[in-house]
């Protein structure tokens, strides 16, 4: 791949956005669920982008282990 | 909407990691392939997602839930006939000849197995298509905006234009498509959480489908209109489109789909991106896997928003109307974002949206610069530069392709008539497109003089059947009907459909005749770009399951059973 894995970029930005999230939901709460008919979306859903940042950043770390690296 | 510091951080934190994807990627471009092609060097799942996602503007987002709400269920037809079979068709059989020629372009395969003119012809009307609609989804993107953060024209379209213009300077190709795998992943986490609201909200699939009974029922439709596809396509009066069932899959399915996947360059230079000849081939066949559930990410927003405005959800949820009285359907999505999701969220809705313009306008740039240097500036001006005179040619391209974008976004805001004209005029050019290639691959006596009065019959008979035809109660003028009026269609739909048919049929026909009467060339020089003068690509290394006719009928079933399921 050019010079990047695209699973770094991608991890830590979800990892990133998905921290911000349920950061802001944990803080302010039942505010913020009034719209979202009562779920408190910004903490559920910040945490499974925050997972799902975490998976992609874990398999770019396992795939930079693993390939032996090219002479670029 | 109030967008708070959350909302603007999650925003900046996208822009930031755009613009950071260019900067790490600058090393990297140091030949013209590179920056055009990404150095053909990136693996199938990739290639996959931004094929996928390069097609996946924000017009698209916000015109799939806008006809979800005007005819429910059945533009799923867009995607389950009008793109799946189009996809596997051009994995399984065309790509071979698209990588395997090694052209770099669309245009310059039309070039290797025909002539410089019919090159030429489709370069041209290409690179001002390109143009154009990057113009307009900067038009579209800084209305929208206006709209709902109050943002003025000049700052979103300048916005927009500096950061695609940064990021693609400096990644080329390779930042465009990494940014359209951003993006991909964004609309899916954006969006995902409105339809589970949404739903939640309206009572479940079993709430959406009594709405949408009563809804269909009091419309003077059957109750399943709005949920089925084929079943009510029997006479165009029978669903809201207004189309019949051989429209639909001739038209739609065959026509403007194949034509659209098989042969825009857009979506085709992601695949040439692809590290090897197996993932050229497995580019559009892993895109077609997202893109069959896609309606239930973009279609079924306007569906749980028309059952609510009409039928009521809980949380009182509706569209506005417009001046004139009917729905704005327009607003579903923005007005979802704004409706069921907190600050926090709804930043990050905002950003997929931002992002899906955005890449549909890099998207556009990124194909209109290599088509501009190879097949035109390459072709024509200066043929035997070296190489990095052509990478920065491309450079150039890029600006001056970004530069034209606003200057299109501005014509489009004073004159919206001249952007309906355009698009008229590109459905004209595009129309007969897939007829071309069907016999340049698959017949070896077609000839360069028969594809290029063939491409010319097709549009004519385009816009000959445009000006010969009208939908509904329209008057004569740009929805048709500007010769005479012979023929009325039930809605603007099926004229569309049918102007596809003919302008296909047309150039079919004529470019067979033509290629009769004139020299063929030699087949040792077909050898590669034809279908029965190559050698079949051998994919016994792969497992079985990642080979090209494995893969691409695996996907063919899935989209068979939604077919069903949906029926």
């Amino acid at each position: 791949m050019m010079g990047l894995d695209i699973r770094i970029p991608v991890g830590s930005m979800f990892a990133l956005l998905g921290a911000l999230l349920a950061g802001y939901g944990l803080f302010d709460g039942t505010a913020l669920s009034q719209r979202s008919l009562g779920i408190n979306i910004d903490l559920w859903w910040g945490a499974i982008m925050f997972a799902f940042g975490a998976l992609m950043l874990s398999l770019a770390w396992r795939a930079r282990g693993r390939t032996p690296a090219r002479g670029d | 909407m109030h967008p708070r510091a959350i909302d603007w951080v999650i925003m900046s934190v996208y822009f930031a990691f755009v613009l950071g994807i260019g900067a790490a990627l600058k090393r990297a471009m140091r030949t013209s392939t590179d920056f055009f092609l990404s150095g053909r060097s990136i693996p199938a799942w990739i290639t996959g997602l931004a094929f996928i996602s390069a097609n996946l503007g924000a017009q698209e987002v916000i015109g799939m839930a806008a006809s979800g709400a005007k005819y429910g269920m059945a533009t799923s037809q867009f995607y389950w006939v009008g793109a799946i079979p189009a996809m596997v068709f051009l994995g399984v059989f065309m790509m071979p000849f698209y990588y395997g020629s090694r052209a770099r372009s669309v245009p310059e395969y039309l070039k290797l197995r025909f002539d410089e003119k019919t090159r030429t012809l489709n370069a041209i009307t290409f690179a001002v298509m390109t143009v154009f609609s990057s113009g307009i989804s900067m038009y579209a993107m800084a209305l929208l905006l206006k709209l709902l953060l109050g943002w003025g024209f000049g700052t979103s379209v300048m916005l927009s234009a500096v950061i695609v213009l940064v990021y693609i300077l400096l990644g080329g190709l390779t930042s465009a498509i990494y940014n359209e795998v951003l993006q991909f992943f964004l609309i899916v986490f954006g969006f995902a959480p409105l339809v589970l609201l949404g739903l939640k909200d309206i009572g479940g699939w079993h709430g959406l489908t009594e709405g949408l009974k009563t809804m269909a029922v009091s419309r003077g439709f059957a109750p399943h209109a709005w949920l089925s596809t084929w079943s009510v396509m029997g006479s165009p009066k029978d669903n809201p489109m207004g189309v019949e069932w051989f429209g639909m899959a001739m038209g739609l399915g065959f026509v403007l789909s194949f034509g659209y996947w098989c042969t825009d360059f857009l979506v085709v230079q992601r695949a040439l991106a692809a590290e090897s000849m197996q993932a050229a081939r497995r580019t559009p066949l892993i895109a077609a896997i997202p893109k069959m559930l896609f309606p239930f990410l973009v279609i079924l927003p306007g569906m749980i928003a028309i059952a609510s405005t009409v039928h009521g959800g809980a949380s009182g949820f509706a569209l506005p109307h417009k001046a004139d009285g009917s729905l704005n359907y327009d607003m579903v999505i923005p007005l979802m974002l704004g409706h069921y999701f907190p600050n926090g969220m709804l930043g990050l809705g905002l950003t997929a949206l931002m992002a899906s313009f955005m890449t549909g306008m890099a998207g556009n740039v990124t194909a209109f610069n290599t088509v501009w240097t190879y097949d035109i500036y390459q072709t024509h001006i200066r043929p035997r530069a070296g190489d990095h005179h052509y990478l920065n040619v491309g450079r150039i391209a890029t600006v001056a392709g970004i530069g034209l974008s606003v200057a299109a976004a501005y014509v489009a805001n004073r004159f919206n008539n001249i952007m309906d004209l355009l698009q008229l005029l590109f459905a004209f050019v595009n129309a007969p497109l897939f007829a071309t290639f069907l016999l340049g691959m698959f017949w070896k006596r077609s000839t360069g003089h028969g594809a290029f009065i063939g491409l010319l019959a097709g549009t004519a008979a385009a816009a000959a059947h445009h000006g010969l035809t009208i939908p509904g109660t329209a008057l004569p003028g740009i929805k048709g009907g500007w010769i005479a009026v012979l023929h009325h269609y039930p809605s603007q739909m099926a004229q569309n459909f049918w102007t596809a048919i003919w302008a296909f049929a047309a150039c079919f026909a004529v470019t067979v005749l033509v290629s009769l009467a004139t020299r063929p060339r030699e087949e040792r020089e077909l050898v590669g770009l034809v279908y029965s003068l190559t050698e079949r690509p051998r994919s016994a290394s792969r497992a079985w399951f990642a080979r090209p006719a494995v893969l691409g009928a695996g996907v063919l079933l899935g989209a068979l059973i939604l077919n069903l399921m949906f029926w």
